[in-house]
């Protein structure tokens, strides 16, 4: 699996929070670097999938465990 | 860089009708939108400060899910409004949803443009001192000026 230079714990945050908070935290990070994004809103695949490819920030994996959803995206 | 342009009126000033501009402003602001929202009629409350006043009224709205089934006809009684704001305001808070103070600074924080209507501003007479920093007043032409070259253009 891929290693993250920031976590972000998004649990329990409903929808537009996750992404938000994803693009607050991208925002403080340079360009290559890896955020690894830990969700509970089902909504949130999708929605990560359309915030990856409308902001060209890449999402390089994602993961369902136990009700919960993580996402690796890369600072484009 | 073309930057894609979101412009939104938004007419409403209920507590669950306050959500959808804020929502969509301050997504498609996180998705490098430029966006502007336009305040009129009732959607001026939507601007003040203090967003406490603000109520969900099951009256006339038969489509709002109640804990138990009843004639909608009954929330004519005292103590309705009052009883399904703080219903759904718990709600929110118990499934994570942001308040709308919070999602609203999230768009100030976004510089999502936002625009009171002056004619409808008059004539409530509201008082500008009473709006959060940074509203513009405006008309529809400014209004006209950013939508007619925005991608996606939507009125709540």
């Amino acid at each position: 699996m891929v290693q993250e230079d920031k976590l972000l714990d998004a649990r329990g945050l409903n929808c537009p929070l996750p992404i938000l908070r994803t693009k607050k935290a991208l925002g403080e990070m340079s360009a290559g670097q890896i955020l690894k994004v830990v969700a509970t809103d089902p909504g949130a695949v999708k929605d990560f999938e359309a915030f990856s490819k409308q902001t060209k920030n890449p999402l390089l994996d994602q993961a369902e465990a136990g009700g919960e959803f993580i996402f690796f995206i890369q600072k484009a | 860089m073309d930057e894609k342009k979101l412009a939104i009126v938004a007419t409403k000033g209920t507590l669950d009708w306050g959500y959808p501009p804020f929502i969509l402003a301050s997504t498609a602001a996180a998705l490098g939108y430029s966006v502007e929202i336009f305040f009129t009629f009732y959607g001026l409350q939507l601007l003040k400060k203090d967003l406490g006043h603000l109520r969900v009224s099951p009256l006339g709205n038969p489509a709002m899910p109640m804990p138990v089934p009843m004639p909608n006809l009954m929330m004519i009684l005292p103590g309705m409004e009052g009883m399904a704001t703080s219903m759904m305001k718990n709600k929110m808070k118990a499934k994570g949803v942001a308040s709308l103070e919070e999602l609203r600074e999230l768009c100030v924080e976004a510089e999502v443009r936002m625009i009171a209507c002056q004619m409808t501003v008059d004539l409530f007479e509201f008082d500008t001192a009473d709006f959060i920093d940074g509203v513009e007043l405006g008309g529809a032409a400014a209004f006209f000026e950013f939508a007619g070259e925005s991608d996606i253009t939507l009125f709540i």
